[in-house]
């Protein structure tokens, strides 16, 4: 048919024949069961899995559980340490991806120009979301608990800040004696003799400690490694050469080393590399879902853009963001891949009380608890499992705290 | 003007001013266009002056070499069919079109005699002193007194009773505060739209502008509020120069002093308005304001 005959709109309009009006009215019905039965059997799964995890769970979950350590006794393990750890290492990795991510994501949307290397970055970090985490574990690895082996090991940090090194020496009545000392390189070894019960340690000019009791000074050289002792001159006269001597590092809470070693911090930043782009993407979208007139509005009174951005566009997107960041934090919290990269103990009995601790979280936990043969233990990671999405749920709903206080003042 | 002058003035001079704002109570009475408001002769200062003045978005050249003032303390209205660059000249004062990557201008764009347009000039100052209300209104997702007091509060510090004069008088001005006075605290969303294009006009005015640019600023509103509006500009043209692009020629002719004709990005004519609409030299112009295109 010729377009151009077309005159009258009528014989443009088919409704067709009654046989395909009923055709299409039963595809409108069959795709609204299919849905129906696809929401379904997601409920279905997810009732499933919540029931039988309840089932084999809940009977173990009681505040011993929570609160001791885990042990090699079933009856007597608990996840007090992995569930701090995961609290810690959440909370270190929402303080940092959070802001960065943030920042990112303004830059991108307000003050960059569009270009192609701006949108060649916006292309990454789309693709970045996408990467596996146990791939950001390798980079967490390599850049913060080993920094590329520039400063030495974890037990040997080459750099330390705040880290009071202390030798540790023993009395003839078993008494410890702690010496402070610069590093842990520069302890000195003694050897001590009769010297009987030690009052005082003190270090002399050349280096020697003088131990001194009640009687007498008595002056012991500090001998390097390997060389045998001799007595110095006025010294006691009987001698032997005890261990070298024990340190102790008094971690203050602002304790830090280079590299990281498999501590708190290294694991909250290395999920914070695996959460990173998904608080970026959501936060460019929660700018983005801001109308330009708000921007313009208040350019148009002589406002800069950082005004417009802190004060205007910021505030409009907050509660977009923290739904992002929701998101994000469930995420980190439930990652078990990048942790286990890490190498971290998994037998920990030590509430993290610097950021440099030691840790464990709580899906690594519940990953080594299935991995034993004994029963108990694998209702033990059911129970773990309940406190992993209860914890879950606690950070989402602070974050929905936040974001309600934070819509208050725009409603 | 700075913004200190607004809060100097005096109390007496606040209640002269007060709006006087009687709104139509029947539909018939908006249709009545007031009375062509007297156009000032002699003595008249230029505010904004365009020479020689191009702008393009890109390789499309908007407006062609444009020979304009404006006159201080009068409402000019820029009229003319969609896309004749009537809008971009607007945006030009503000320097609003920075915003727009692509565009670029050449020629000289004068306020009070001195060139806008050079990189290195100050927009931020500029726009405060060249306010801008847009087509649609555009309050902020906060309290109706957040709206006012945030122009202000961007340029220097207030003591909170300041900033409460500032904010009232403000209100006042835009012939809103009566509506307004017991619900300064709640959010200015909650506000009809002719409400909103007036708390936009009183955010414009906090700052202490000379000039108001205005984007059509009655196009997303019912007669009635755009009647208000209407009022509220007469108000407004003793204190501060006007600029009015609109769609709608009887609102050219009842609230300017001046209207300029655009065509296809050329100025054809600018005139008192009354001559534009009863006698124009051009006859695109007669052809327009007649309807009989565009």
């Amino acid at each position: 048919m010729n377009p151009a005959n077309r005159t009258d709109l009528g014989t443009l309009v088919e409704l067709g024949t009654p046989r395909r009006q009923s055709r299409r009215r039963l595809l409108d019905r069959t795709f609204l069961i299919a849905c129906i039965l696809v929401t379904t059997i997601g409920v279905l799964l997810l009732g499933v899995l919540l029931t039988s995890i309840l089932i084999q769970g809940l009977p173990g979950l009681s505040w011993d559980f929570i609160l001791q350590y885990t042990s090699r006794d079933p009856s007597l393990a608990g996840i007090r340490a992995p569930l701090l750890g995961s609290i810690w290492v959440g909370g270190i990795c929402a303080i940092v991806a959070l802001p960065i991510g943030v920042a990112t994501a303004v830059y991108l949307e307000e003050f960059a120009s569009k270009n192609r290397i701006t949108s060649f970055i916006r292309l990454n970090i789309s693709n970045l979301a996408g990467v596996p985490s146990i791939v950001y574990g390798i980079l967490g690895l390599t850049l913060f608990v080993r920094m590329f082996g520039l400063f030495g090991s974890a037990q040997a940090p080459a750099f330390e800040i705040g880290g009071d090194v202390y030798a540790i020496y023993y009395d003839t009545n078993g008494e410890a004696i702690r010496y402070p000392v610069s590093a842990r390189d520069e302890i000195p070894e003694v050897a001590t003799g009769d010297v009987g019960y030690v009052e005082e340690v003190e270090q002399a000019a050349n280096g020697d400690l003088i131990f001194t009791n009640r009687w007498m000074p008595v002056s012991l050289t500090v001998i390097p490694e390997g060389e045998e002792a001799t007595p110095a001159i006025g010294a006691l006269e009987a001698w032997s050469v005890e261990e070298p001597a024990d340190f102790e590092v008094v971690r203050p809470w602002y304790y830090l080393q280079f590299p990281f070693g498999q501590s708190v911090l290294a694991g909250g930043l290395t999920l914070m590399l695996v959460v990173l782009p998904i608080v970026i993407i959501s936060s460019q979208e929660a700018l983005r879902s801001v109308p330009m007139s708000l921007r313009t509005g208040s350019l148009a009174i002589g406002a800069t853009r950082w005004q417009t951005t802190s004060k205007v566009t910021l505030p409009a997107a907050i509660p977009m963001i923290m739904t992002g960041a929701i998101l994000a934090m469930s995420r980190a919290i439930g990652e078990a891949a990048p942790i286990l990269v890490l190498g971290v103990a998994l037998f920990i009995t030590d509430v993290p009380s610097t950021v440099m601790d030691d840790f464990t979280v709580l899906p690594m936990q519940i990953y080594n608890w299935t991995n034993r043969w004994q029963e108990e233990f694998r209702n033990l990671a059911a129970t773990g499992i309940i406190v992993l999405l209860a914890t879950l749920l606690l950070f989402n709903a602070v974050a929905v705290l936040i974001r309600q206080k934070l819509q208050r003042p725009l409603q | 003007m700075t913004t200190d002058s607004i809060k100097d003035r005096s109390a007496s001079e606040i209640e002269a001013r007060r709006p006087k704002i009687e709104l139509p109570t029947s539909p018939h009475e908006i249709n009545s266009a007031p009375s062509p408001a007297p156009v000032i002769e002699e003595n008249t200062v230029t505010c904004l002056e365009a020479k020689d003045f191009s702008s393009w978005y890109g390789s499309f050249q908007a407006l062609h070499d444009i020979e304009l003032t404006v006159p201080s303390r009068q409402v000019t209205a820029f009229i003319g069919p969609s896309g004749c660059g009537k809008s971009t000249l607007l945006r030009w004062f503000n320097r609003m079109n920075d915003t727009i990557p692509t565009a670029h201008a050449s020629g000289t764009l004068n306020l009070h005699g001195t060139d806008i347009l050079p990189a290195r000039f100050d927009v931020v100052d500029l726009r405060r002193r060249v306010g801008m209300v847009f087509q649609k209104p555009n309050p902020f997702p906060k309290s109706i007194f957040d709206n006012i007091a945030y122009g202000p509060r961007l340029h220097r510090r207030y003591s909170r009773s300041d900033l409460a004069e500032l904010v009232e008088q403000s209100l006042r001005q835009a012939a809103i505060w009566e509506e307004v006075k017991d619900r300064l605290h709640q959010s200015a969303l909650g506000l009809s739209g002719g409400q909103q294009q007036r708390l936009c006009i009183a955010r414009a005015i906090a700052v202490g502008p000379e000039v108001l640019l205005m984007d059509e600023p009655c196009s997303a509103l019912d007669p009635r509020s755009t009647s208000a509006i209407e009022e509220l500009i007469r108000e407004l043209r003793n204190q501060y120069t006007i600029v009015i692009v609109t769609h709608n020629m009887q609102q050219a002719a009842r609230v300017s002093d001046q209207t300029a004709f655009f065509f296809e990005g050329r100025l054809i004519e600018r005139d008192k308005t009354e001559r534009i609409f009863t006698n124009p030299s051009q006859t695109e112009t007669e052809d327009y304001v007649s309807g009989r295109f565009g």
